[in-house]
């Protein structure tokens, strides 16, 4: 499984952590959705640090596409709720 | 997988995929993928010296910042040597705020750094699988049929589409946050020019009625604090901050600078 980390690199997770990634991803949402923003920098940072701590970082002349893409490492608390809820990071 | 993870990767794939279904053939996908990346790359480069501007910019104002604290500081003195203290008091107000936007300055320098670093980085990493791009293609057009390329080719043009999507937000966010400081910047250089300096805290975001209050009694303390300082400089301790300097209307709780003659109950007069 190939995990981007937005304004990173991309990793190479085993299938098998995909469980646990799912966990701190809903330990987030969890946060988000409550509205409690103390707490939600370390939980997307213990998300963010399981993927680079368990995964191997692709070569940068490799070519592959990601399974799953995790915002940038900068996001605010009010920007996951944008993510989460609306329109998104992304621009069109 | 769900949550905020799933959601950005629909977006991201959304937006690639959009960007490939332009091209009809696996000849034209490849020449197209292949040219949009190279344009990205002259785009990332220009967003990479607007973040140098601004960060320039920043510094320019840093450096009349740091001038406007000296010349203040020298008109509170002068101020204050010919007996005007109330002028030396607007001169050192003036100051304590030119000099909270210093600091705040420092910070908006470095994080354009940062953003400056990540820029660098997400170019040197779009570069690399351009490069890398460009081989495969080679290789896909020697080694497969038409059909077979055509899959291989998207393939690869959706990573590489990827990770120019992925550069595309890097620059969204640099320049969101240079906008930002800009806007600022501008309306700081404006209000030096007028004179009118103490209006730059009523600039600051997000702030509250209660932040800004206790800003403003901070920065009074400070004031005080500046003047008594300059005082003792210029030999006029003796006549510490008594009469009419006395003014911050809440310091009750100066345990010795009371004027001790009159025994009044400060303010509120607990039991």
């Amino acid at each position: 499984m190939i995990v981007r980390i937005s304004g990173e690199d991309q990793y190479r997770l085993a299938d098998g952590d995909a469980v646990r990634l799912n966990e701190l991803d809903n330990a987030v949402i969890a946060l988000v959705e409550s509205g409690r923003e103390d707490g939600f920098a370390d939980a997307y940072a213990a998300l963010l640090d399981y993927v680079r701590t368990h995964g191997e970082r692709v070569g940068d002349d490799e070519i592959e596409t990601s399974e799953v893409i995790l915002p940038p490492s900068d996001l605010s608390f009010a920007e996951a709720g944008r993510e989460f809820t609306g329109e998104g990071l992304i621009p069109d | 997988m769900a949550g905020l993870t799933g959601r950005m990767s629909t977006v991201v794939k959304a937006k690639v995929s959009k960007l490939l279904d332009r091209a009809e053939d696996p000849a034209e996908t490849l020449d197209y993928s292949y040219q949009k990346q190279v344009e990205q790359l002259q785009n990332v480069k220009k967003g990479i010296a607007d973040v140098v501007t601004a960060k320039k910019r920043l510094q320019m104002q840093e450096a009349t910042l740091k001038q406007s604290v000296v010349k203040l500081d020298t008109q509170a003195r002068q101020a204050l040597s010919s007996g005007q203290e109330d002028l030396a008091r607007t001169a050192l107000e003036r100051k304590n705020v030119a000099q909270t936007e210093l600091q705040g300055l420092d910070t908006q320098v470095a994080e354009l750094e940062d953003q400056q670093q990540k820029l660098t980085d997400s170019e040197q990493k779009l570069r690399a699988k351009i490069e890398a791009f460009r081989t495969k293609k080679e290789v896909i057009k020697a080694q497969y049929s038409a059909a077979e390329a055509q899959v291989r080719i998207s393939e690869a043009a959706t990573g590489v589409g990827e990770q120019m999507a992925d550069v595309g937000l890097a620059m969204q966010r640099a320049v969101d946050k240079t906008e930002n400081m800009k806007a600022r910047a501008d309306a700081v250089s404006e209000l030096e020019a007028a004179g009118t300096f103490d209006d730059i805290t009523a600039l600051g975001s997000g702030e509250d009625d209660i932040d800004r209050q206790l800003k403003s009694l901070s920065s009074q303390s400070a004031v005080d604090d500046d003047l008594a300082k300059m005082k003792a400089e210029l030999g006029q301790g003796g006549t510490a901050p008594a009469g009419e300097i006395s003014a911050p209307a809440a310091a009750p709780d100066e345990p010795g600078a009371a004027g001790a003659a009159d025994g009044q109950q400060p303010g509120g007069g607990q039991s």
